[in-house]
């Protein structure tokens, strides 16, 4: 049980957290109109890259061209993209003073780095397609929706999360 | 007022910049709640750590309480903010289809990202995953438009769809939120694990 004490002192107090969390969300609202987000951060690098890279697929395919008619300006010229960046800062930052840099696959002794890798680029694929079709990941659609009680924000945490603890009992042996 | 760039008191570029500010202010605090171990985020699931429940739903009430006090000051208009749009089934399956990703990765986007920055190359996996499914689903429109579109039911607040009022609909939500604090520190005695 010392082990997992020490654990836990490293890390913020979860509440403390939550309370700091929801001050960035509402400094977000505050400021920009809109919640937090990642998934569309990602759409944006894939939509610039397409248009740069095969300009006249995404001058014709349904998903770019309505892409496009509804946003103004290069893709990547938006608020999730400057975000994010500031995320992968903000990481950093806080595992370099806690001195958690370190390369490594983190998985359940029980199972392999290998195994590890080939269930999170599974796992990233379902969550990707998945926050496209629901229109926001858990910080767009869910969280963010959640704090200006928007109903598809509570269907969307419902939903993640119910699925997730639905499955949990079939993907125990990854994690437990 | 705000939102301060819908009222113009701010221009778009300094937006932008303050979204950069913003983001390293949600990277550092999800770092530094844990948010950057799968193993942790996965201890939702199975009881041992519910330190995501905690976190969420926290941040949630704190963000929520702060946007109605905020608009009781006058400080904000609640009709200027975004109101994610609710098209059912879409809603449904893509949450389904997260939920699967996420006990199966072990991270959602914005977690991955911020476990990717101290160096978790399971992260970097995950977001790799990510860019295929994005580029499946960008691909695949087309087969998927009639059920993205689907059941579109407006931008209704949970609120309006109770029938209740704002505050009343924050209280319930807060008592709510309390009780499954208790269950989680309940679980997390009945569940332990020592390392992970």
């Amino acid at each position: 049980m010392n082990t997992q004490k020490d654990k836990s002192k490293k890390y913020l107090n979860p509440y403390v957290g939550g309370v700091l969390l929801g001050l960035v969300l509402l400094a977000a609202y505050m400021i920009s109109g809109r919640g937090l987000g990642a998934s569309g951060a990602l759409k944006s690098a894939i939509v610039a890259s397409v248009e740069t890279v095969a300009p006249s697929h995404a001058e014709n395919a349904a998903f770019y061209k309505e892409y496009a008619e509804t946003h103004s300006g290069s893709p990547l010229k938006s608020w999730l993209v400057f975000e994010m960046l500031g995320v992968l800062i903000g990481g950093f930052l806080s595992g370099a003073l806690a001195g958690r840099l370190k390369w490594k696959v983190e998985h359940n002794p029980k199972i392999t780095s290998k195994t590890r890798i080939v269930f999170a680029v599974l796992g990233g694929i379902l969550f990707g397609f998945g926050a496209q079709l629901g229109r926001g990941c858990t910080s767009g659609s869910a969280l963010s929706g959640m704090a200006s009680l928007s109903l598809s924000g509570f269907i969307s945490m419902a939903f993640i999360f119910g699925t997730a603890f639905m499955l949990a009992y079939f993907f125990r042996k990854l994690w437990i | 007022m705000g939102p301060f760039v819908i009222t113009e008191i701010i221009s778009e570029n300094t937006n932008f910049l303050l979204a950069f500010v913003i983001g390293i202010g949600f990277g550092f605090v999800l770092e530094s709640s844990g948010f950057s171990s799968s193993r942790k985020l996965a201890g939702m699931f199975y009881g041992y750590d519910t330190t995501v429940l905690k976190v969420f739903f926290t941040a949630a009430i704190t963000a929520m309480l702060g946007l109605l006090f905020f608009s009781l000051f006058g400080w904000i208009d609640l009709s200027l903010i975004y109101i994610n749009p609710t098209f059912l089934w879409s809603t449904i399956i893509g949450g389904v289809i997260m939920g699967a990703g996420f006990i199966i990765g072990g991270f959602c986007p914005g977690t991955a990202f911020c476990a990717l920055s101290i160096g978790k190359i399971d992260a970097l996996a995950f977001v790799g995953g990510l860019f295929i499914g994005i580029f499946a689903f960008t691909e695949g429109y087309p087969l998927i438009e009639e059920l993205y579109k689907a059941e579109y039911l407006g931008i209704p607040t949970i609120n309006e769809s109770l029938g209740l009022s704002r505050g009343v609909f924050a209280l319930i939500l807060i008592v709510v939120a309390v009780a499954m604090f208790w269950i989680g520190e309940w679980a997390e005695k009945k569940f332990p694990r020592e390392e992970y």
